[in-house]
């Protein structure tokens, strides 16, 4: 903490110590500490007026002297001011050294706010643009017999919703068990090419999504010879869906203490058994977030279906045959289209891929949100009853 | 010593896992390989050609296409959105993990999380019809009075789908992943030595100047490649954003730039059997690309100090 000595203060020892008692040579000077962390309600009145002032001085500057344009212009000058009025002022009441500390956690504060207000301003976006057409309608019909001329309330997106939940789906089953696997070879097998594999999985995981598209497309339907299907999708889903997994669930299974390793491997159990009865389920909720994070992330990803399940604008269920649907393809192929009803099929369906994201982006952050099993009751009573059993 | 002997089924889920664990580099292979096949009778017809030019002819009598307007504009694209999300990104993250209240991190640590799985094709719709309008304004202010520096000049006076606007949505794209690996590098700084430097008198900007970022910077370094190897391979939202051109763009404000992911996606069906090869090479370029800037990222974060353990 900083001490700061303030000598412009009346010195409180002074007033009123006597009568004619000459006063002590040496008065304590009154120091007063100067807390950086003390925020109080005098100091978020001096931030919003500056910010007011900022704000007030740009749309001076902006729309009655300069005539410039544009909200992006106005929003970078007006930090801008904000920052200097904001310091100018601290300087002036608080001093040198509180008003650099205050200026910097200002600026580093703008930095949050400008990461935080795109995610914002996305939602506000997708929801006041999609919201018309949502509806049970809307997410069980599918585009059979709509035309460019129809209104976008005549289909639905039906065929885009089973579409990516099938791939999805597949792509989970594929590469779910691969990454877990990977995860575990990372963690608890080893071995030589621990490192190797470690840093390959991480450049994977920047893999381009376009990447992984193309690789399908050149493996499976070009040297393969398979058609477009849902199938081929998920292959490339998956390619994604691997390294996200593995990377996340090694991350679990560290956590997961060497104590309990110790004792199952002292109770006599091969190392198959430790793994698949101790660590795994200790590991459960960070393995099931792991899978839940991956699934958000692969579900919203367009360019690896482009080549691989071509799109269809009627339902097919079947995902091993023939093309299919998906909803971020979906939206890619209608916002480009010239007709206004199918641009707002497309703000439609988006509004529909972002709810299904952060649906399962909030089931994740419950399910890590749950206390690691390795405390949980539950899971101790159960291996008492089960030791009972081989007992008794 | 303690020997262990090991099983049958010891063996077969030893063999599993590293099967699993080896099928990954597997894969990696694969898909280096697929692509460097498929890819090869347009690196043949080209020869060395195929990295010196700039055009994209695959039909006709005389094709003539190559990969050079390609990845400068991919390069200069991911450059714009490392200039603009790196210093906010690290701003954020230094903001989360030392200025925030403590009740606050976790919160906003999920909702930088939360903004890395929106998915691309909507932030690509929301750039083109929100950001785009937003920003022209200042890039007439860029273009009219820094016009004398080469890389704002407009000749066409118009701003819009140019490799800068590209590079904004890419940027807010990016930051989150940027974000959340800063923040971990600076959540792992030793408490020991930021301690003393408090001890010392130091301010809380003190600390962060004299502890906190020299401790991150190997994990800086790192995030920074990693945002890059993203911002590089970032495809649907840039194929929205931009009107694809032949000729190497180098005034960034100017209309018309390319990428290689975008053109692919835009391409991808059209120009023939040649064409379709020659997708697949510059797909190949990308995948190498990618993977060399993504390896040396990863080597960085795991080689300094403040990268050990941080998971990226």
């Amino acid at each position: 903490m900083t001490i700061a000595v303030d000598t412009s203060a009346p010195l409180p020892f002074q007033a009123g110590t006597g009568n004619d008692s000459p006063p002590p040579p040496r008065t304590p000077i009154p120091r007063s500490r100067v807390r950086l962390r003390d925020f109080g309600g005098g100091d978020l009145v001096l931030l919003g007026a500056s910010l007011a002032a900022a704000i007030a001085v740009t749309w001076l500057i902006f729309e009655q002297f300069a005539l410039l344009s544009g909200p992006a212009g106005f929003v970078v000058c007006s930090i801008a001011a904000f920052l200097l009025i904001y310091w100018v002022a601290n300087v002036q009441l608080n001093g040198r050294l509180v008003a650099t500390d205050r200026l910097w956690a200002a600026i580093l504060g703008v930095g949050a706010v400008g990461l935080a207000v795109p995610l914002g301003a996305v939602l506000v976006f997708v929801i006041s643009h999609g919201y018309h057409l949502i509806s049970v309608h809307f997410f069980v019909k599918d585009q059979k017999g709509v035309g460019a001329l129809s209104p976008a309330s005549a289909g639905g997106i039906g065929h885009a919703v089973l579409g990516t939940l099938e791939q999805v789906g597949i792509a989970v089953i594929m590469g779910g068990p691969l990454g877990i696997a990977t995860a575990v070879f990372l963690n608890e097998v080893g071995g030589r090419a621990t490192r190797l594999v470690r840093i390959v999985v991480t450049a994977m995981s920047g893999l381009p999504s376009i990447v992984a598209g193309i690789f399908v497309y050149s493996i499976w339907i070009v040297y393969l010879g398979q058609g477009f299907s849902g199938f081929a999708g998920a292959i490339a889903l998956s390619v994604m869906l691997l390294p996200s997994i593995a990377r996340t669930t090694e991350e679990v299974l560290k956590v997961v203490p060497g104590g309990l390793r110790e004792a199952s491997t002292a109770l006599g159990a091969p190392e198959w058994r430790t793994v698949w009865s101790v660590v795994l389920p200790a590991a459960r909720p960070g393995i099931v977030t792991a899978v839940l994070l991956g699934i958000a992330r692969v579900a919203g990803e367009t360019a690896p279906l482009l080549f691989t399940i071509f799109g269809s604008s009627f339902i097919n269920a079947n995902p091993f045959n023939g093309a299919q649907e998906a909803l971020p393809l979906f939206i890619y192929a209608h916002v480009k289209l010239p007709s206004a009803s199918q641009v707002q099929l497309g703000y439609s369906a988006a509004l529909a891929l972002a709810m299904v994201v952060f649906f399962l982006f909030l089931c994740a952050r419950l399910v890590s949100g749950t206390r690691p099993s390795w405390m949980n009751l539950s899971l101790l009573r159960r291996a008492a009853k089960s030791s009972e059993r081989s007992e008794g | 010593m303690i020997a262990t002997r090991r099983s049958r089924a010891d063996f077969a889920y030893r063999f599993l896992a590293s099967a699993s664990g080896l099928g990954t580099l597997l894969i990696l292979f694969l898909i280096g390989l697929f692509l460097f096949l498929q890819g090869l009778p347009a690196f043949r017809y080209m020869g060395l050609g195929f990295f010196t030019t700039t055009g994209w002819i695959t039909q006709g009598a005389h094709p003539k296409f190559g990969v050079l307007a390609l990845a400068i504009g991919t390069f200069i694209i991911a450059s714009v959105a490392i200039v603009i999300a790196v210093p906010i990104a690290v701003a954020a993250a230094l903001f989360i993990s030392e200025y925030a209240p403590r009740r606050a991190r976790k919160p906003l640590t999920s909702l930088v999380d939360l903004m890395a799985a929106v998915p691309s094709v909507i932030f690509g719709l929301w750039g083109f019809f929100q950001v785009q309008p937003a920003v022209i304004g200042f890039a007439r202010f860029l273009s009219t009075y820094f016009g004398w520096i080469p890389i704002f000049h407009d000749s066409t006076s118009l701003y819009t789908s140019s490799a800068a606007m590209a590079g904004i949505v890419v940027a807010i794209m990016v930051m989150p992943i940027v974000a959340s690996i800063a923040r971990e590098v600076f959540s792992l700084a030793p408490q020991a030595e930021r301690e003393g430097a408090l001890a010392l008198g130091a301010s809380r900007w003190r600390v962060i100047r004299a502890v906190v970022l020299p401790f991150g910077r190997g994990g800086l370094v790192g995030a920074t490649m990693l945002g890059l190897g993203r911002a590089l391979g970032e495809t649907i939202a840039v194929a929205i954003l931009i009107s694809p051109v032949f000729v190497v763009q180098l005034h960034i404000l100017q209309p018309g730039t390319n990428s290689i992911a975008s053109w692919i996606a835009n391409a991808f069906g059209s120009g023939g059997q040649l064409g379709l090869h020659g997708l697949l090479a510059a797909g190949f370029v990308l995948f190498v690309m990618t993977l060399v800037v993504n390896l040396v990222a990863s080597v960085i974060v795991n080689r300094s100090r403040s990268g050990k353990g941080v998971e990226l």
